[in-house]
């Protein structure tokens, strides 16, 4: 049995503050045990001479400083590895919320990983392929790369990534799994996620990590961690491709800037703690590949804009982490645009290196390049057309007015249940760039 | 015994509290696992410190031992072609101890103790020898060698210096007494702290360019050898790319790429990639004139921080041998931001935006230590500094970007419409300067052509027309403009296109000597120039552009080799001789 302290010095919000035990560490995990013998998660944040301050992850609500117990664990949070995570699913801790009991066979692995060397990554060269012909096509998502998608509130960002999550596959390697963690979500959308498994007959792939709206939101801070480590070992250790899912990583930035400001940190740019762009990173950059293992983590963090602003601190952080981003727009969703990419305001850094001959299409490169250009003319065109009116316009400015239009309608809409692979995506592009003179093609005549 | 007791832990800074002395900037050992740290501050018996690695499970009373100096950085024969850390820790050997991922308290040397070099003497026993001064040589790769120097304060009379032959790098090689009598023994190593600049002689002007081999730099907005230059540039814009891109073909002898705060997957693109480049000038692999620094995003912030210094203390090593170096920070936001990080655990009264208020004087003494000396040995060398900047919501006036743009003096301003276009290098022409063109004026006349400087104007000068004209035609549309300024629409067009665009994934155009950067900017005047006498004889410009000659040249930089640059000459004859006939026709039309 280990020792376990009784009482507490103060509460405040998700923190409580104990008088400092003498074996306590930095980090580590302690146990809160209510008088009812209910038991709570927590970890040290903060550790002086006196005080240690601790948050608990499912909240304070129920604790008093009497006779409420602590028991340290002796080590940093840890949670349990089984490969038959696939197809459960778990709270932000890590615990099964299904019903269908605790896992078996399992090891135990501190959540907080450690950076990957630079020297032991190898550079992510290959593609997933989603299905989507916006992301195929123009923001090729890379294994190994981190991919955020930008979303506003009111857009269906879901449904996007219920139908990347249905549709991703890689064409040579089956062992390919997901990893999808849901934070501060309601009870619907979960419901939605785990209907579309179950009916599509992917739940077996999946690993389900869900923290939902009226569950604590401190819980947040700790699920992508946790997603994370799961994530490496099925990648690492069991070598599985594996792509983690995180939504709603704006409410992972929103509990984090709770705790701070609790803390009495000192703010940075809209009240967000100084360290928030390190904190990002931890998460992001457990994305990539090892040389000399198999597996691959990919990572498509999912973020709403606050008030539709790319410049946000945390879209703004994220696209410096993260290599590239899948930016939303709120004028082609109302347009009935779906998915609503905005593509000249999307890219994918490691694209350049993981198509053409050897695994998309020769050529798609510069087939690519031709669509953002030309679309890119486009709404110099339509600006135009805005001050002249449309009948003023030049025959070869019409032409590119009808581009745009089957563009968005054709090649961007696709319907929630069409499934494209490469081929039809890049024979699609070809269809529609036929409609703009040969002359025109400045990319592809390079 | 020189301890402190830790008595608080927050994130990466530790507060430790006992009766040793410790001084500023002291590199101390934390705890138990004896994580490498560094005092920044000091209050009655309380050190602060901040920690270069993790500090997760330090407990309360754990100690804080002072190692009585700052963090020193190990130079000498082994660093050219590796890769460090933050802290100047060999990443390769760590992963060698501890696996494909970092681990804590690996306390490493930072060049290889074992390796042994092949030194040559070129002094002898009894010369005066005074700081810096140049003992003997060691080829550290096959296009670098190695000057190994006199470490600084050391003076006197050699009496004794070993033969040429094989030796480690802490082999005692020279030993050299002092007028006072006391002996120094010198090896090939020296160390420095790494937040000190190393002494020159004096400062030398400015006025040799970088080549670069990008045509929007050299050409349009150059910087010179020991000159300072930022790249801000919202995220996916091209600021790492454009680095890549200088790290690979600029003309200086040793590069020193800092990767602060960046991607993991990006130093690995460098690291498979530059082993493969060959460097045009000496036919050898590039990696072995490059020194790579790489602190990615999420290794401990405070080594971040460090890695800025660790960069130039290094690259100002190499100047000291008479080498040209060139430094490549990516990004120094990150830097600033590691600053702010650690300012905000130490509670420090915030200025702009969370950034310390020393921010400014830190940047300044960055950019500062860039410049062409002479060195204390009498030979001459640069440090040339390209900063990136990352500028929070791509808003140039947050305070990093202001800042810099105070001490440098080139700016190339990357903008997020040109590269949606897919306009690389997203330079923004209209924004960007360099203050050194006047500086380069001799060295263009010399090295290029007398009329240099005057063509580069002119080309400017269209691109500035443009931007004007660009905006009238907003309101008016484009039809409306008369036929010359439709010409200098459609030849800054062509400038666009055919020269300030540059791609990277052409092996022709990836790099271009300056010969046919001068031969591009002529053509292309050569086209305006004689089409605009055609216009002024009412030939209307629609007939000279079917002449396709526009079109023909924005596809020159793929269709004529770096080698080749006569054939411009042939495309300007067909240009001027196709323009005269015309004129011709139309005389005998009217």
């Amino acid at each position: 049995m280990k020792t376990q302290y009784l009482g507490l010095e103060a509460i405040n919000g998700p923190l409580v503050y104990l008088k400092t035990p003498k074996e306590l560490s930095f980090d580590e995990e302690v146990e809160i045990i209510l008088s009812n013998g209910e038991k709570r998660i927590g970890n040290v944040i903060t550790l002086n001479e006196d005080i240690a301050v601790i948050q608990v992850y499912e909240g304070t609500s129920g604790i008093n400083t009497k006779d409420v117990k602590t028991e340290l664990k002796g080590k940093p949070l840890q949670i349990k590895l089984s490969k038959e995570m696939l197809g459960r699913f778990f709270d932000g801790a890590g615990r099964p919320v299904d019903g269908l009991g605790e896992l078996h066979d399992y090891i135990e692995r501190d959540i907080n990983g450690n950076p990957i060397n630079p020297i032991a990554r190898k550079y992510p060269r290959n593609y997933i392929e989603t299905g989507i012909s916006a992301i195929d096509g123009l923001m090729t998502l890379i294994r190994g790369q981190k991919l955020p998608i930008f979303s506003s509130s009111g857009i269906n960002h879901n449904d996007l990534a219920e139908k990347i999550i249905r549709q991703a596959n890689i064409k040579d390697d089956k062992n390919f799994a997901i990893v999808f963690g849901l934070m501060g979500a309601e009870y619907e959308t979960a419901e939605f996620f785990r209907k579309s498994f179950e009916e599509s007959g992917i739940l077996s792939k999946v690993v389900t990590f869900q923290n939902l709206s009226n569950d604590p939101s401190i819980e947040r801070i700790l699920m992508p961690k946790v997603a994370l480590t799961c994530a490496e070992y099925l990648a690492f250790d069991l070598d599985m491709q594996v792509l983690v899912i995180l939504t709603d990583m704006t409410a992972y930035a929103e509990s984090l800037r709770e705790v701070s400001t609790l803390k009495g940190e000192i703010p940075s740019r809209k009240g967000y703690p100084g360290y928030l762009y390190s904190d990002l990173a931890s998460i992001y950059e457990r994305a990539g590949m090892i040389k000399g293992k198999k597996g691959s983590i990919t990572q498509i963090p999912i973020l709403t804009m606050p008030n539709d602003d790319i410049s946000h601190p945390i879209p703004d952080m994220t696209g410096y982490i993260t290599e590239g981003q899948i930016v939303l727009s709120r004028e082609l969703y109302q347009k009935g645009i779906n998915p609503p990419i905005n593509i000249l305001d999307s890219l994918s850094r490691l694209m350049k290196d993981g198509i053409g001959k050897e695994y998309t299409r020769e050529d798609h490169r510069k087939l690519s390049d031709q669509l953002f250009s030309s679309y890119s003319k486009t709404q110099e065109v339509r600006a135009l057309a805005k001050v002249l009116g449309e009948a003023d316009l030049s025959e070869l400015d019409r032409k590119y007015l009808k581009f745009g239009e089957e563009f968005e309608n054709k090649f961007i809409n696709q319907k929630q249940w069409e499934s494209r692979t490469i081929e039809q995506t890049l024979d699609l592009a070809w269809e529609i760039l036929k409609i703009l003179p040969k002359e025109e093609w400045d990319k592809i005549n390079e | 015994m020189d301890t402190k007791k830790i008595i608080s832990i927050n994130g990466s800074v530790v507060k430790a509290r006992g009766e040793a002395g410790f001084a500023m900037h002291d590199m101390v050992e934390v705890g138990n696992y004896k994580l490498l740290g560094e005092v920044i501050k000091l209050e009655k018996d309380i050190a602060t410190i901040q920690v270069y690695e993790e500090t997760r499970s330090l407990k309360i009373g754990e100690e804080v031992v002072t190692t009585g100096a700052p963090l020193l950085l190990e130079l000498g024969p082994g660093i050219l072609g590796n890769i460090f850390d933050g802290i100047e820790r060999p990443l390769n050997y760590l992963r060698e101890k501890s696996g494909d991922f970092i681990q804590r308290g690996e306390n490493v040397n930072s060049i290889d103790y074992t390796k042994k070099w092949h030194f040559k003497p070129v002094i002898k026993n009894g010369q005066k020898v005074y700081s810096n001064m140049i003992l003997g040589e060691v080829v550290e790769t096959p296009s670098i060698i190695n000057k190994i120097m006199v470490p600084y304060g050391v003076e006197g009379e050699i009496i004794q210096i070993i033969q040429e032959g094989d030796y480690n790098v802490n082999t005692s090689i020279a030993k050299i007494k002092s007028l006072d009598g006391t002996v120094t023994e010198v090896s090939m190593i020296q160390k420095w702290p790494v937040r000190k600049q190393r002494p020159y002689g004096e400062r030398l002007q400015v006025n040799q360019l970088l080549q670069t081999g990008q045509r929007v730099i050299d050409s349009i907005f150059p910087i010179s050898k020991g000159g300072m230059a930022m790249i801000p540039g919202g995220f996916g814009t091209g600021k790492t790319m454009l680095q890549h891109q200088l790290a690979r073909w600029s003309d200086a002898d040793i590069i020193v790429y800092i990767g602060c705060g960046e991607r993991g997957n990006e130093m690995t693109d460098v690291l498979e990639e530059f082993p493969k480049l060959i460097d045009p000038r000496t036919g050898r692999p590039l990696m072995e004139r490059t020194v790579l620094i790489a602190n990615t995003s999420n290794m401990p912030v405070a080594a971040r921080e460090a890695s800025i210094y660790t960069g130039i203390t290094i690259a100002e090593y190499y100047r000291d041998m008479g080498y040209n170096v060139a430094i490549m920070a990516d990004s120094t936001s990150r830097w600033a931001e590691a600053l702010r990080e650690i300012s905000g655990r130490l509670e420090e009264m915030p200025a702009e935006e969370g950034y310390p208020s020393y921010l400014s004087s830190r940047l300044s003494e960055f950019y500062g230590r860039a410049g062409r000396v002479k060195n204390l040995n009498g030979t001459e060398g640069s440090v040339t500094i390209i900063g990136a900047v990352s500028p929070q919501g791509s808003d140039f006036s947050e305070p990093v970007t202001q800042n810099t743009k105070r001490f440098v003096h080139v700016f190339w301003a990357l903008n997020r419409e040109l590269a949606y276009s897919r306009h690389y290098p997203a330079v923004n022409w209209n924004i960007s300067y360099s203050e050194y063109v006047n500086n380069l004026q001799d060295w263009y006349e010399e090295n290029v052509s007398p009329d240099f400087i005057e063509v580069r104007q002119e080309v400017v000068n269209l691109l500035e027309q443009e931007n004007e004209l660009l905006e009238i035609a907003k309101v008016v549309g484009q039809d409306v403009l008369s036929d010359n300024k439709k010409l200098i629409l459609e030849t800054s067009k062509a400038i666009r296109v055919g020269f300030l665009q540059q791609s990277a994934m052409s092996d022709i155009d990836t790099s271009v000597p300056l010969e046919k950067q001068f031969a591009m900017m002529k053509s292309i005047l050569i086209i305006y120039n004689y089409s605009e006498k055609l216009i002024e004889k009412s030939i209307p410009i629609s007939v000279i552009k079917e002449l396709g000659f526009f079109d023909e040249y924005k596809k020159l930089k793929y269709n004529i080799k770096n080698t080749e640059i006569y054939k411009f000459k042939e495309f300007d004859n067909k240009v001027k001789e196709t323009l005269l006939k015309l004129e011709e026709t139309y005389k005998n039309h009217i």
